[in-house]
């Protein structure tokens, strides 16, 4: 079932407000909610914080959007608070980690498959296996600094094992950078999937930039180190998927669509009652946004929005395990790597890249460190021992 | 590794700021004044708004979580014709699972601690092979643990409510010690912290299998309860030793 997204108005803006008590709502469980449910709330988080930091950055471009902007802002703010606070304080910020990897995974993998554009889904099978390892990496990780099983957060929905390894997927810039997608002939679904990946990357981003230095362990300091980079880098390959001549409205509803886009998925599928409740006052409030946007739209370009993003919303994106597909992707692309714009064989490799690489690593490589002889186990490796006992 | 108690700028406390000191003072006068200080907050913090703000969301709040289901047939079993009830067998699998999580954090503190023994240790009492036998046997301890909820029929893989508490508990303990710049009494201290909960959660872990007419398994659990107060002992020793040291050097 889709969604009229044209001619379903939502919430109107001026009637969208909380209170501090709404915004701080009890968290979920982080024993007994599902691990999708996590995941929703991590990658909803992801699209709130990328409409807010767009909508700052459009209001330096443009006066006489900044009012709109403002108040539209606003309430982006307050979704952001209310959905990230829906975590709970006994996830360490490892264990974060380990959920925000497979937000990574599961939502990526989703959209590959669902990609009308090769070229697009190519870049997202590629981005896939390099969040996979990082999933490796970081469950070496929590097990051997805080003595847990990352499956207790993955819920054996995502596997745990080497992908591209963390150590060979640093870039020199140039190899991060994609062909964009054209806005006057790419599908709907396209756009709202680049926009949407750039949005995950981002906080995964922001939120490893936040929280390394929150940990007193060297080893973890430098892990943190090493995959925000290649974080910031994701952010560059989906970012450069979107097609710059898109104006600044034009990249505005198309963020509030994404909003919408998204949160309908969350309520299509989401299994706590509670959490669903909220995913649909959310839901309502983009509505509101979307269609005040569609106006504004209207009036600054003489536009139809149902250019931007064509007239009924894709199906929801599925939320679920995409385990066969990405086994299939790890066994037949893990070696693939970037030059300039394209993603090539390994030998093909652009060269910069290479001295890059080599030079940052030349005094170690985290990654490789942390992850030394590790394969996951059930209930951590320390059961090894006594199993081979 | 430098002297981690040497005398040095330390510029938290007032006195290092003697003119900036008086204002601040003058400016908490003035604060109080304004913000109608009371000393509420210090006599009675049961009755402060903070408080009832807290109460407000204790009275709302779910569960950490749950104790999933006995996961073989045996174990249900057991746990419904034995001789726990339900409800006795759930908080025994839960303290299990808690006590086995803390173990393994435990392993994982010895580790980063033994690294601090090779680093530091030189010319002290601290040994590499006491340090890494009393890692060991924390791992042999969580093991013990894991063949314990087998038997019980729970999942030994699964993170219960307990298991959940004591990781949270146990973060500051790994923070400190992984932290490069503790030094060994430092470091020490955190892994007697660490000691000193363990002992006693062996305690009571051991007289509630008993109470449950699981003798053998309270045996068991007995065992790791006298290894772990030899570790405390061992652990306690050297920090006071260090600390003992410290002083003569310094007088």
């Amino acid at each position: 079932m889709t969604l009229d997204i044209h001619n379903t108005r939502g919430t109107p803006v001026s009637q969208q407000r909380f209170t501090w008590r709404e915004l701080v709502q009890k968290p979920i469980s982080k024993l007994d909610d599902d691990a999708f449910t996590r995941v929703r709330i991590i990658y909803m988080n992801g699209l709130e914080n990328e409409a807010l930091r767009f909508q700052h950055a459009a209001a330096r471009f443009n006066a006489s959007l900044r009012l709109p902007l403002a108040e539209i802002r606003r309430v982006e703010h307050h979704q952001a608070t209310l959905i990230n606070w829906l975590l709970g304080a006994d996830h360490s910020p490892l264990e974060t980690t380990i959920a925000y990897e497979q937000v990574a995974i599961e939502v990526t993998a989703a959209m590959a498959q669902l990609e009308p554009d090769e070229y697009v889904a190519q870049n997202m099978r590629f981005g896939l296996l390099e969040d996979f390892d990082h999933m490796h990496r970081y469950s070496a990780l929590l097990d051997r600094l805080e003595g847990k099983d990352a499956n207790n957060i993955l819920q054996c929905y995502t596997d745990i094992m080497p992908g591209r390894p963390t150590a060979a997927e640093h870039r020199a810039p140039e190899h991060d950078l994609r062909r964009p997608f054209d806005a006057r002939t790419a599908e709907p679904l396209t756009k709202l999937h680049a926009l949407s990946l750039t949005s995950a990357e981002q906080q995964t981003h922001n939120y490893y930039m936040n929280i390394g230095p929150l940990f007193a362990d060297p080893l973890a300091r430098q892990l943190y180190a090493e995959i925000a980079s290649i974080e910031q880098q994701h952010v560059t390959q989906y970012e450069s998927l979107l097609d710059p001549s898109q104006s600044l409205l034009e990249n505005w509803l198309l963020h509030e669509a994404m909003e919408v886009y998204n949160y309908y998925s969350c309520v299509q599928q989401e299994s706590n009652p509670r959490i669903r409740g909220i995913w649909e006052r959310m839901l309502d409030y983009e509505l509101g946004h979307f269609s005040a946007v569609s106006e504004l739209f209207k009036q600054h370009e003489r536009r139809d929005p149902e250019e931007v993003i064509g007239k009924e919303l894709p199906e929801p994106l599925p939320f679920e395990s995409n385990r066969e597909f990405v086994r299939e992707v790890l066994a037949t692309e893990v070696d693939l790597r970037a030059r300039g714009t394209e993603i090539v064989p390994l030998e093909q490799e652009g060269e910069s890249s290479l001295a890059y690489r080599k030079h940052m690593n030349s005094q170690g490589s985290p990654s490789e460190i942390v992850a030394q002889g590790y394969a996951w186990r059930p209930g951590t490796e320390l059961t090894l021992k006594v199993a081979n006992a | 590794m430098e002297d981690p108690t040497k005398i040095g700028h330390n510029r938290t406390g007032m006195q290092m700021s003697p003119l900036h000191a008086e204002m601040m003072r003058m400016s908490a006068r003035d604060a109080a004044v304004t913000a109608d200080a009371s000393s509420e907050g210090v006599e009675q913090p049961e009755a402060t708004l903070m408080a009832e703000t807290r109460r407000e969301y204790i009275n709302e709040a779910d569960a950490l979580g749950s104790v999933p289901p006995p996961g073989t047939i045996g174990g249900a079993l057991k746990s419904a014709g034995g001789m726990i009830s339900g409800k006795r067998l759930q908080v025994l699998v839960d303290k299990v699972a808690e006590r086995m999580a803390f173990e393994r954090g435990g392993v994982r503190l010895y580790d980063a601690a033994l690294v601090k023994v090779l680093a530091l240790a030189h010319g002290t009492p601290v040994t590499l092979e006491r340090m890494k036998q009393i890692r060991d046997q924390e791992a042999e301890h969580a093991e013990i643990l894991r063949q314990a909820l087998v038997d019980l029929g729970a999942d030994p893989t699964a993170q219960t409510p307990g298991a959940d508490l004591v990781g949270v508990q146990a973060m500051g303990l790994m923070q400190s010690v992984a932290d490069p710049r503790t030094s060994l009494p430092q470091t020490l201290s955190s892994v007697m912290a660490a000691e000193l909960i363990d002992v006693t959660s062996w305690e009571l872990l051991s007289r509630l299998a008993r109470s449950m007419g699981h003798d053998a398994l309270a045996d068991r659990f007995d065992h790791a309860l006298e290894q772990e107060t030899q570790h405390l002992n061992t652990i306690a020793g050297w920090y006071e030793g260090l600390l003992n040291a410290d002083t003569k050097l310094l007088s």
